[in-house]
């Protein structure tokens, strides 16, 4: 029998783990006071409303590809689905109906997700590898669809996902915040959620468990390509215009929100909001020094430090004892 | 060094030490003497595995002192204690499977100019080799060794690195006798060279075989330290337990009707993991045990009736009815369930708490529309920890951190929870203590007095044959015969055994 002797002790142990859990909360706040006290046009509803709205594309992407990584996957493909979805949208905006490009922006995303699934499961080839090659294919779909040129809409019907707002609040923010309530209603609430994490905590034990591994993991990609899908949607619908360069290096940049949000990377670990939190750290940063006016190069050095010290965190919380 | 009386290799005072909230270890005082065998007991979850792990600088302790060689010692790491002559060797063999035996002796001290290697590994090999006499093969592929070989490996990586101490965690766990009897010799080997070595076993027989002196822990504390001499076997059980114990089976419920049609039942089932020609079957109520040598294909059979290895050719008949192409999600579906061999790999996901881990299997039990229903699965959770015994009784507790008894016994809920019609157990109390060992034999009675039908897989002939009504003899992935445990005394089995894998090896092998 273990000596249970239940004690509450604040050891090394336990402050990693919190650090870890909370620490990208703990950056925010920090950032946030420290620019209240420097800036007096940082803490107005404008700019923190303007920082959620522009945050919206990569957070979507962000809290889905949480599912990915939690079940030990990883997506390398979302920037150029991403690419994909928007071309689609201006094309179909352009020669078919705005509307149903928005819309079918999101299905598209879907089906490429679902690509990626399915190769992953029945060729059992590791995700980084499947997703860094369907990344390629998917980017090169995206030229084929716009042949190379960019796609402009120049329609009212296609602007008001992106740039509409209901009283002061943008459209946008409000389907992140639909969004992400979902995907955390998936991961904590259902059935699937527990497949999720069993299947990153434990491959094995979650196939002799009887969970069918493949299905869960595709629909892990396929909700991460919807995700991307939708997010294009909005971006394209804000910027009115379709290209194929569009959402270049944005994988990366929701990998790193995940991993900022102290999401494991070997999977088993991690929550939603927790990767949003990492969205909105990045584009704090971003915004502070645009307000700051300072030199935009420390901007890739400072968030590549944040990154830095929250893997080095989530590392510590889970090495020596 | 070590003549006088004082001279302690290791000396451990007032270490304590606690993982989150759970005190592992309270305020041990342990003398290592040099030049001596010491076995450190208890049940699982007494700490003595701790205990090994912080001398070998794997754990550091929240308090007290370390003396090593009479000099007191800080910021303990596994690197300074070997360089201070203290090696450990694991319960899972540390060693890169892809390289060769001299390589993986001297991985990390290898000859070298400026980081060139010199390629002198297998030369020195054999150096080192004239003193420990295991007589390996320096070029072989450590990955291809049987585990008995692999521990010489680790054995001759600590003596290469002139070790004084040397500490083993459970080092015969998965060894068959045979193997069990040469680590024996290599630790007696190990003593008459001047080295001290820790040994942390269950295995109470080889405790009086080859230990001097033995500490007995229980609940994180250490009961007493006394000479191998003055105990018995009976008098180890009872200061680990700290009540009168007996060793003994529970009585297992009669024999059913031989004429009650079986509820699992396997017919010439072949697969690419190495079974031939398996035919079986278990009655409702029947306890029926797979008995073979370690290798000799008991588990295969468990995971390809459950579906975990698909079958070749062959069939599989569930109350009767055929079941063809099995996987483990189908198997669940149709009330079967297989506790496996390895829980920390196979059978628990550490990274999840003890109610996730219970209803992974059946989560449509406690669900609506995909939907947890979290009272009810809190509910059943906590029956199932009370009906187990499961220390501590936390419904989200984190199990990585409990004592491989508690763990097992989460691992045995799950796979109750569903009520199943067949139980399939493959080494259900390997590496568990005592009062869970019989807590999981009673269970096994449980199952069957409810109609269950039970296969039993275990290395322990005693368990299986105490514990079963009928066994299948296994050896080179066939079934060689059946025994009758009330009839047939161990030592038949054993004979019958090894003659049938002399048969085998005499027909494939080349030695």
């Amino acid at each position: 029998m273990t000596a249970s002797v239940p004690t509450m002790r604040l050891d090394r142990h336990t402050i990693l783990g919190a650090a870890r859990r909370y620490g990208v909360l703990i950056i925010i706040v920090v950032l946030m006071i420290f620019m209240t006290a420097v800036s007096r046009a940082f803490l107005t509803p404008q700019n923190l409303l303007n920082i959620l709205n522009q945050s919206t594309p990569l957070a979507l992407i962000a809290g889905a590809l949480t599912l990915v990584i939690i079940s030990g996957g990883f997506d390398l493909s979302t920037g150029a689905i991403f690419g994909v979805a928007a071309c689609s949208a201006a094309w179909l905006a352009v020669h078919v109906d705005p509307i149903l490009g928005l819309v079918l922006a999101l299905p598209i995303g879907m089906v490429l997700g679902i690509v990626n699934g399915l190769i992953i499961t029945s060729f059992r080839v590791h995700s980084f590898l499947a997703t860094l090659a369907t990344s390629l294919v998917f980017r090169g779909i995206a030229v084929l669809i716009t042949g190379g040129f960019l796609i402009p809409v120049r329609m009212e019907a296609f602007t008001w996902i992106g740039r509409g707002k209901i009283g002061m609040v943008n459209v946008a923010v409000l389907v992140l915040v639909a969004f992400t309530a979902m995907m955390m209603f998936l991961l904590n609430r259902t059935t699937f959620g527990r497949r999720v994490y069993a299947i990153g905590g434990n491959e094995e034990a979650a196939v002799l468990a009887g969970v069918r591994i493949n299905l869960v993991k595709v629909s892990t990609f396929a909700l991460t390509g919807l995700a991307a899908g939708l997010a294009a949607a909005i971006a394209t619908s804000r910027i009115s215009m379709g290209q194929p360069q569009a959402g270049l290096g944005m994988e990366l940049e929701a990998i790193a929100a995940v991993i900022l949000g102290g999401t494991s990377i070997y999977g088993g670990v991690g929550a939603v909001w927790r990767s949003i939190a990492g969205v909105l750290l990045l584009s704090l940063v971003n915004n502070a020094f645009n307000i700051l006016n300072a030199d935009p190069f420390f901007k890739d050095l400072t968030t590549g430090l944040i990154i830095v010290v929250a893997v080095a965190l989530s590392a510590a919380g889970k090495s020596r004892r | 060094m070590g003549a006088g009386a004082e001279q302690f290799a290791v000396r451990l005072s007032g270490i304590s030490k606690g993982f989150g909230s759970t005190v592992v270890l309270n305020d041990i005082n342990l003398d290592i003497r040099a030049g001596e065998v010491h076995a450190l007991v208890g049940e699982n979850g007494a700490g003595k595995s701790t205990t090994g792990k912080i001398i070998g600088g794997y754990y550091s302790a929240d308090q007290g002192t370390i003396e090593v060689f009479g000099e007191k010692v800080e910021h303990w790491t596994p690197r300074r204690a070997l360089a201070r002559g203290i090696a450990m060797i694991h319960q899972e063999l540390q060693v890169v499977p892809a390289l060769s035996v001299a390589d993986n002796v001297f991985l990390g001290m290898e000859d070298n100019v400026g980081g060139v290697l010199k390629g002198t590994e297998t030369k020195r090999f054999r150096e080192l080799d004239k003193r420990c006499g295991f007589g390996l093969d320096p070029a072989a592929a450590v990955g291809g060794l049987r585990i008995a070989d692999r521990q010489k490996v680790e054995i001759m990586r600590a003596v290469a690195r002139n070790a004084r101490v040397i500490i083993m965690d459970e080092p015969a766990s998965s060894l068959t006798a045979d193997e069990a009897d040469r680590l024996h010799e290599v630790i007696a080997w190990l003593k008459r060279g001047g080295s001290s070595v820790i040994y942390v076993t269950h295995f109470l027989d080889h405790v009086i075989e080859t230990a001097d002196r033995v500490t007995i822990m229980r609940d994180g504390e250490i009961v007493r330290t006394g000479d191998v001499a003055a105990e018995t076997k009976a008098s180890l059980v009872e200061a680990m337990l700290g009540e009168p114990a007996d060793v003994a089976f529970p009585i297992i419920p009669p024999i059913p009707d031989p004429s009650a049609p079986p509820l699992l039942e396997v017919r010439n089932l072949r697969t690419d993991t190495g079974l031939e020609d398996i035919s079986l079957f278990v009655r409702p109520g029947e306890i029926v045990g797979l008995i073979g040598l370690v290798g000799s294909g008991r588990s295969e059979v468990a995971r390809a009736i459950f579906g975990a290895d698909p079958p070749l050719a062959g069939e599989i008949r569930i109350a009767g009815e055929p079941y063809v192409d099995p996987t483990p999600y189908r198997s669940v579906a149709r009330g079967m369930s297989l506790v496996p061999e390895d829980r920390r790999k196979q059978g628990l996901v550490l990274t999840q708490r003890v109610r996730a881990n219970m209803s992974l299997p059946h989560l449509g039990l406690v669900s609506r529309w995909h939907v947890m229903r979290e009272a009810a699965e809190r509910a059943k959770t906590i029956r199932l920890i009370d009906h187990f015994d499961v220390n501590p009784r936390t419904v989200d507790g984190d199990i990585a951190l409990y004592s491989g008894g508690n763990q097992q016994k989460v691992l045995l809920g799950k796979w109750v929870y569903a009520n199943p019609r067949v139980v399939i157990l493959d080494e259900p109390s390997r590496g568990v203590d005592i009062g869970a060992r019989r807590r999981i034999h009673d269970f096994i009675v449980e199952l069957a007095a409810g109609g269950t039908a039970v296969l039993l897989i275990s290395s322990e002939l005693e368990e299986v044959m105490g514990m079963s009504h009928r066994g299948y003899l296994m050896s080179g992935g066939r079934i060689v015969g059946e025994v009758d445990p009330g009839t047939n005394s161990i030592a038949d089995v054993l004979h019958r055994l090894f003659q049938a894998n002399e048969a085998v090896r005499g027909a494939g092998a080349p030695l």
